[in-house]
């Protein structure tokens, strides 16, 4: 069933009937469903791999580096195997044994179970205790002692990327699942895992055919996810030669193939499971756990479970800091001609799904204007700090920071409204973006005019007076959805004529669930509240890419809908054949099919006309794939790049205290694409808790690492938003551009509200006091250190 | 451990007698969901920071990720598992469902129960006295705005809902 798009796009324009009926539609889609597991997740019974033990199951502690670069010279476990009660420990060798290249990653097979040979960032795994009590194992990993020949570190992006940086991996090992890296196997003497290129128009010429040229550079620092469930990861043998993976992870799919090719198994020897995730945000994909608690269980025969502390999770993975410089050629009219963007991510010790952010954010980092000339290069590069992956926006959040805050600058400095300055370079519909695909189902001035409105832009701003300040700052945003990926989905009704989905989209509170069970409901004419989601497990659900990058409500929303359409088409053929009518006559409705003359079949009377009782399935399938053109390799020009744009747009009220430094933001509004929405409160939701996560990344959230060492990894030292420090007017405002290949319209939204608000807040910042900040987040001492120094009295250790 | 102290522990637990065999060092959470299965109260940032563990002792919300289980000895603990009649969930528990006000969830069963200790002590707070009182309770999903709706409606009904519960 590799179905395409093309295909079901056709059979939802035309109507099944040559008579006119109203368009096929029970009411379930656009309509704001509460969450199908809404009581469970009151009543404490909503489950989550955290609360599952076994039988026999042994805790496993990680003895972590203490030092970010380094050569092992000895790993010395005797003092932690006399404690009574561990059960084992295991070292990166005793994983050899079992698994002879134990490297992984989804993009570089870069990252060992436990270190080998060497270690790349303080609190990289060097060892696991196994015990029965997860006391004895923690007591025990503490007494590890690892000696270390020290090696020359590097932190900085801008520096590993240099000739004579030192070097983290000896030689890049780029994964065979994607073929575009292939040209990067075995080079060695490098730290920049890959660099990424886009090239339209001709620079040079469009920077001489400018009136105005601007360059910065902007940064950002590292955050954490920070889930507020852990990261946790069970396994147990399933038979002789079969295992089972329980994991809170948002790609059971990509797990299981993983950790059958690092076993050299077929994946049909692995099963992965979950549930419902406390929160994920990126930070619980691809391999995380798993592959080292797999390899526990088979090395020692028992179940095994690992969870993280909430410091182990800052060791674990962290969004991408980013140096992004950028050099912008404008006309005295404003229109930008030529921009060049050049960004180094910092990837950490190990690659994770860096690459690809380095990628997907680098192709849309000349953001959402149109522009005749442009260059971007984009490096993913390793340093000697934990590994970054993807963090809710994948890379674009850090790229709207720059971007946006310089078109502020550029607008400021033409004396053009930031608002105009941008409706005079955006991208419409139809217009090329800078890969050259031609932006469709987008309608980025109804997000301006929705941002107009609601910050009431036309209106005088009082800009406060004495020592607190008031300022307003607007942003726009672009990215491209994560492509090719691939969903499959089955609907499956059982004997009674009641519903259940398998798809392994995992809902870790963006409502999938809920999303999915109103596709289907809309096709099948049930209530979507009647229908049963099954979670994602391998051996009963169907292959999903991965919950991520939005993807989800378009992908397999597409799967499920066709899973539904092939359901209700066995559904109505049985029915048509039972009733003596024809096909045509009949549709789903009400839990019933219907004829137009007024009869009536219930989904379980069809059950029982097919199988003479009440028994048996009907088992729809569908498979999405999106049409997707690789770019090319020089000039990432592509037809295809993308199945659908994402927008956004930000607009930030804010008051700054100037003997202080401290910022409060009074307003917050955030405008979001979202097509047509499924559920449409959902969906602002999404936009509201994505803007409130940016908004603690802008404004206070920051790792730091101090030689490598995080020294504020735990909630006493790194702060998330709670409810005191949100802006008292805040809101989620959707803008709905149907997609016309979107099911039912609809497009992603889960990241769109992370885009805008740093630049928004900080372009606030510059409203209210004139003093432009070039790194985030804006702390108080941030601001007040750029404040003190632009009145020319800087702070005593400036 | 080189030296463990273990003693047995009676306490009431959702209304009903309890008993649990214990070290000392266990924290209330460790034996709420080792001992008696129940795991609305959940450790996360495991330095009493997040509310994520809130349970109630004698009717005051502690941090079960903190608070060791020798201490509930004699005690009346409440977990949210404790706060439904039979199949009907409590008004609060029906205003964070009326108000969507969760994602994830993980969180939810702490708000509710500081929810409960607020409006015990508080029956008609502002939405001032609300935030503050439920400031010490993270969502990485950041349903705030949810949260207090949903405590703000539900403490408008105070007098019907002690009626419901006395």
């Amino acid at each position: 069933m590799a179905a395409r798009y093309s295909e079901s796009a056709a059979k939802v324009v035309e109507p099944p009937s040559k008579i006119k009926r109203k368009a096929p539609g029970s009411g379930q889609v656009k309509r704001s469903v509460r969450r199908l597991e809404s009581k469970a997740k009151v009543d404490g019974s909503a489950e989550y791999i955290y609360n599952l033990s076994l039988p026999g199951m042994l805790y496993g502690k990680i003895a972590r580096s203490s030092i970010p670069h380094g050569k092992i010279l000895s790993i010395d476990a005797t003092a932690a195997l006399a404690v009574e009660g561990v059960h084992a420990v295991i070292t990166g060798e005793d994983i050899r044994r079992l698994i002879p290249d134990p490297y992984y990653g989804p993009a570089f097979h870069d990252q060992p179970i436990l270190a080998l040979d060497k270690v790349r960032y303080a609190g990289e795994p060097v060892a696991v205790v196994l015990a029965a009590d997860p006391h004895v194992a923690e007591e025990a990993a503490d007494l590890i002692a690892v000696e270390y020949d020290p090696l020359e570190p590097v932190f900085d992006e801008v520096a590993a990327a240099k000739a004579d940086a030192p070097i983290i991996h000896d030689t890049l090992k780029p994964a065979a699942t994607f073929p575009d890296l292939k040209y990067l196997r075995g080079r060695s003497g490098t730290n920049v895992a890959l660099s990424a290129r886009v090239r339209r128009g001709d620079l040079e010429k469009g920077f001489e055919g400018s009136d105005h040229i601007f360059e910065h550079t902007f940064r950002n620092g590292k955050v954490s996810h920070a889930p507020l469930e852990p990261f946790v990861t069970l396994a147990e043998m399933n038979g002789p030669d079969g295992l089972t993976i329980h994991t809170a992870s948002q790609s059971p799919s990509f797990v299981r193939s993983e950790v059958s090719r690092l076993l050299g198994w077929p994946e049909n020897r692995v099963r992965v499971r979950t549930a419902f995730l406390g929160g994920g945000f990126g930070g619980k994909l691809y391999i995380k756990l798993e592959a080292l608690v797999a390899a526990c269980t088979l090395l020692v025969r028992k179940p095994v479970r690992i969870a993280l502390t909430m410091e182990e999770q800052f060791y674990t993975i962290t969004k991408h800091g980013a140096t992004v410089r950028l050099k912008t050629g404008v006309k005295k009219d404003g229109r930008i001609v030529a921009r060049e963007v050049e960004t180094w991510w910092n990837g950490g010790a190990y690659a994770d799904i860096g690459p690809r952010v380095a990628q997907k954010s680098g192709l849309t980092s000349a953001g959402p204007y149109d522009i005749e000339n442009i260059a971007i290069d984009s490096h993913a590069i390793y340093t000697n700090e934990p590994p970054a992956g993807a963090l809710r926006g994948f890379g674009v959040s850090q790229v709207v920071w720059a971007y946006e805050s310089q078109a502020d600058i550029i607008a400021r400095a033409l004396k053009i409204d930031p608002l105009e300055f941008r409706r005079r370079n955006i991208l419409r519909e139809g217009r090329p973006h800078a890969t050259g695909m031609l932006m469709t189902d987008v309608d980025i001035d109804a997000i301006l005019d929705r941002l107009a409105q609601r910050m009431e832009w036309d209106r005088p701003f009082d800009h406060g007076s004495e020592t607190i300040r008031r300022g307003r700052g607007i942003a726009i945003g672009i990215k491209a959805c994560v492509a090719p990926t691939t969903s499959v989905a089955m609907v499956n009704i059982y004997g009674d004529g009641s519903c259940g989905i398998c798809c392994s989209t995992v809902d870790m509170g963006q409502g999938s669930d809920t999303a999915m069970a109103q596709i289907a409901a809309e096709i099948l004419g049930i209530s979507a509240e009647a229908i049963r989601v099954i979670h994602p497990d391998t051996d009963v659900t169907p292959y999903d890419m991965a919950t991520l990058g939005s993807r989800s409500t378009y992908h397999m929303g597409n799967a499920v809908r066709h899973a539904a359409e092939d359901a209700r088409a066995q559904l109505l053929r049985i029915a048509a054949t039972a009733l003596q009518t024809d096909i045509d006559e009949l549709e789903c409705q009400d839990g019933a099919v219907m004829t137009r003359s007024g009869g009536r079949m219930t989904f379980r009377e069809v059950m029982v006309a097919r199988f003479a009782m009440q028994a048996g399935n009907i088992i729809g399938v569908g498979s999405f794939i999106p049409p997707y053109e690789k770019p090319d390799h020089d000039t990432g020009q592509s037809r295809q790049i993308t199945p659908f744009w994402m927008l956004g747009g930000a607009g930030a009220e804010i008051e700054v205290d100037t003997e202080t430094g401290r910022i409060r933001v009074t307003k917050l509004v955030n405008v979001g694409d979202a097509g047509s929405a499924i559920n449409p409160d959902i969906v602002e939701r999404q936009l509201i808790g994505a803007g409130t996560m940016q908004f603690g990344f802008t404004i206070f959230e920051e790792m730091i690492i101090n030689e490598g060492q995080v020294v504020n990894a735990s909630f006493a030292d790194y702060k998330i938003p709670g409810m005191l420090d949100l802006p008292h007017d805040l809101t989620g405002e959707l803008v709905e551009v149907p997609h016309r290949h979107g099911p039912f319209g609809a497009k992603g939204i889960g990241e769109t509200g992370m885009f805008c608000v740093s630049p928004a807040i900080g372009n606030a910042l510059y409203d209210a006091i004139e003093v432009r900040v070039m790194e985030m987040p804006l702390t108080p001492e941030r601001v007040l250190r750029a404040l003190r120094q632009a009145q020319d009295r800087p702070l005593t250790n400036d | 451990m080189t030296e463990t102290h273990r003693r047995t522990i009676r306490f009431k637990l959702n209304g009903r007698p309890a008993i649990a065999e214990i070290a000392t060092h266990e924290t209330l959470v460790e034996v709420l969901q080792r001992d008696f299965n129940l795991f609305g109260a959940r450790e996360s940032c495991g330095q009493g920071l997040c509310g994520c563990c809130t349970a109630l002792v004698n009717g005051i919300a502690v941090s079960g990720c903190l608070y060791l289980a020798a201490f509930v000895d004699g005690a009346e603990v409440m977990t949210v598992e404790g706060l439904a009649s039979g199949n009907d969930l409590h008004p609060i528990q029906q205003s964070f469902v009326a108000n969507c006000a969760f994602q994830c969830g993980f969180c939810t069963p702490g708000f509710i129960l500081m929810t409960k200790e607020l409006l015990d002590r508080h029956p008609h707070p502002t939405t001032d006295e609300i935030r503050h009182y439920l400031s010490g309770n993270l969502c990485r999903c950041a349903a705030y705005p949810d949260i207090v709706r949903a405590v703000e409606a539900v403490s408008g009904q105070e007098s019907d809902r002690s009626i419901d519960h006395p």
